[in-house]
């Protein structure tokens, strides 16, 4: 392993672990910068499309209407409801179970408090009434400098500074958080829908397949992930290519069952390597040596 | 033993033979964990509900199991992600909205804004000194009142118009009273952004926040000033008081919780900066969901009371009704118990 001399060198590593009260620990991802940037644009292109259509609905409604009443109504509703999207679309779609945006949920990800307990509604509201300075007042004092052309160099430069600040703070700090999750103590964290696969041990292998100690010696742990991946892929052409590697490793004869010889051989190393785990003799990769368990003075 | 027929495949792993054991439990956990997630939990029956921990344990149990005895990547994966998912719901679950607003009247409100009395007391009298500051430049040398107050927003009411033009400011009103719904929503967004502004801007060591609860003070100074000159401090007192009171009050909230924020990054006290700062971050976003609430009510004070109100006692009253209303709410005493 190679150790970073500067810090942009360094790779930041974005797990994080949980341990339960039951005392379990559990692996934590963090959302990445990338994610979060898409989700946010996708919540912003979300907002822009609901004040359109809310736009285009009073719109018609105020036609319908005719009475004058009812028009100044519709246009406070439509100011109220502009308020609202723009102050608490975030917060509104976070309060809800799975503490995600729209945005946010369609990029897997989700908002929860850094302390591994509660996420209450002040941290959510606190979170994102700061997108107020970080991202709605540099839009606005941009735009507006921008139209009335009023912005000067120096100006220019502070807002500028200011906003790449408010932009880049995320990467500057270990857990990716916003100003918002900083002074809300909340981060974004990843939650995929893992779905569970087949019992891969159960699939049909055939008989015909023996292998010798020295044959399922050939491989670790790691080798064992890998082929579990590509049984679970299940493309032809990769299992023939892994199929034929083992097969040479093994100095056997090139053969064309290749799925039946793959199961038949991932099922018996499986055995092999966890009846080892069961008692505490692990091996992590062809290239590492067996690790057994180091028995106290007793056992000796 | 060891020999050929020593590892032939067995129809079923033993770990997978523990896995299919489980599994079925694992599947309906998976269920539940989607209803909910998908916030269709009042679809859920009681007694899901309450399988919920118990098939949440199972799992954890089942994952330490399988972190020791199985190499199936993808088992241990789903696991940790269905336990990851239930632990979110069952450890990180909130109050519903509306239990959560009923105890925000209630007490957090009053708790939050009696947290920051101290931020409080400071912008306050950084208003008072303010307003006070510009109102006697201004009231000394007119060219004050232009470095305070905006042209545009002072809309003609400076130093050079003439008393029966302010006069007309106050009490003129608009002679049919359309359009005040209008005024009162519009106020009410503006003023709420503004206060979020001076509240956010806090965050950067508090200095901006209190530039911004200054240029309000100082230009609130010099727009009195204006009138006192020309006979008119009793109505602009009353003019101000009837929404300002409740308005003014929101903006020195919003500038204290600012002030909140920049202390707990800055002074974190017994705790981490980290803890300290989203403790005090989360107290002023409570703070921060009331002033809200007061920029509504000053709205609608301001875009009503004030066109249809026209007497100065009526506006001073009802200025002064709301200052008490707000101290006793926010001062007084609530217990510690939710």
């Amino acid at each position: 392993m190679t150790t970073a001399m500067f810090p942009w060198e360094r790779v930041p590593t974005l797990e994080r672990t949980l341990v339960t009260p039951e005392g379990v620990p559990l692996t934590i991802r963090l959302a990445t910068a990338g994610t979060r940037t898409s989700a946010f644009i996708l919540d912003l292109v979300f907002m822009g499309v609901i004040l359109i259509l809310m736009t285009i609905i009073l719109t018609i409604l105020g036609f319908a209407a005719g009475s004058e009443f009812v028009l100044r109504m519709l246009f406070i509703l439509w100011l109220l409801g502009a308020f609202i999207l723009r102050i608490f679309y975030f917060t509104l779609f976070e309060l809800r179970t799975r503490a995600a945006t729209p945005g946010k949920r369609k990029n897997n990800i989700r908002v929860a408090a850094r302390n591994g307990g509660r996420l209450t509604a002040d941290a959510i509201v606190a979170r994102n009434l700061f997108r107020e300075i970080e991202v709605f007042l540099p839009l606005a004092f941009l735009s507006t400098a921008l139209s009335e052309g009023t912005l000067s160099t120096a100006t220019g430069f502070a807002g500028l500074g200011w906003t790449s600040i408010m932009l880049f703070f995320p990467l500057f700090n270990r857990d990716r958080l916003r100003v918002g999750d900083f002074l809300a103590g909340t981060w974004v964290i990843e939650q995929p829908q893992q779905e569970l696969g087949f019992a891969l041990s159960a699939r049909d292998a055939g008989d015909q397949y023996d292998f010798t100690e020295e044959e399922l010696a050939i491989y670790g742990e790691r080798e064992l992930m890998t082929l579990e991946y590509v049984l679970r892929r299940s493309e032809p052409d990769e299992e023939a290519t892994v199929a034929a590697a083992i097969r040479t490793k093994m100095g056997r004869e090139p053969a064309h069952d290749d799925r039946a010889f793959l199961n038949a051989y991932y099922a018996a190393l499986r055995t092999r390597l966890e009846s080892g785990m069961r008692f505490g003799r692990r091996r992590a990769s062809k290239d590492s040596d067996e690790v057994r368990p180091d028995h106290g003075p007793l056992m000796r | 033993m060891r020999g050929l027929a020593g590892y032939t495949a067995t129809p079923l792993a033993r770990s997978d033979r523990f896995r299919s054991e489980r599994e079925a439990d694992w599947w309906r956990l998976q269920t539940i964990i989607e209803t909910v997630e998908s916030n269709s939990a009042s679809d859920l029956d009681d007694e899901e509900l309450l399988r919920l921990p118990i098939l949440y344990r199972s799992a954890l149990s089942a994952l330490s199991v399988a972190r020791e005895t199985a190499l199936d990547a993808n088992l241990i994966a789903y696991l940790e992600n269905l336990c990851q998912r239930a632990y979110l719901i069952l450890y990180g679950a909130r109050s519903p909205l509306g239990t959560w607003l009923k105890d925000f009247f209630r007490r957090g409100w009053t708790v939050a804004v009696r947290g920051i009395w101290l931020e409080t007391m400071m912008v306050a009298g950084l208003f008072l000194a303010g307003a006070l500051a510009g109102y006697l430049l201004a009231s000394g040398d007119d060219s004050w009142f232009y470095a305070f107050m905006d042209a545009g927003m002072a809309a003609g009411r400076d130093p050079t118009a003439t008393t029966e033009a302010l006069r007309a400011t106050l009490y003129g009103g608009d002679s049919d009273d359309s359009g005040l719904e209008i005024f009162a929503m519009s106020l009410f967004t503006h003023n709420s952004r503004v206060s979020i502004l001076a509240f956010a801007l806090g965050f950067a060591l508090g200095l901006p926040s209190i530039l911004v609860i200054l240029s309000n003070a100082t230009g609130l100074g010099a727009f009195v000033s204006v009138f006192v000159a020309k006979g008119l401090g009793v109505g602009v007192g009353g003019w101000l008081a009837i929404h300002g009171t409740t308005e003014i009050f929101g903006i020195i909230l919003s500038g204290a919780a600012g002030l909140h924020c920049a202390r707990g990054v800055v002074f974190p006290g017994d705790l981490t900066r980290l803890e300290s700062a989203a403790r005090n971050g989360r107290r002023a976003a409570m703070v921060m969901v009331g002033v809200i609430v007061m920029m509504l009510v000053a709205g609608l004070l301001e875009g009503f009371g004030r066109q249809l109100i026209e007497n100065d006692y009526g506006r001073y009253g009802i200025g002064a009704a709301m200052l008490l209303f707000w101290l006793g709410y926010f001062y007084r005493r609530v217990g510690n118990t939710a």
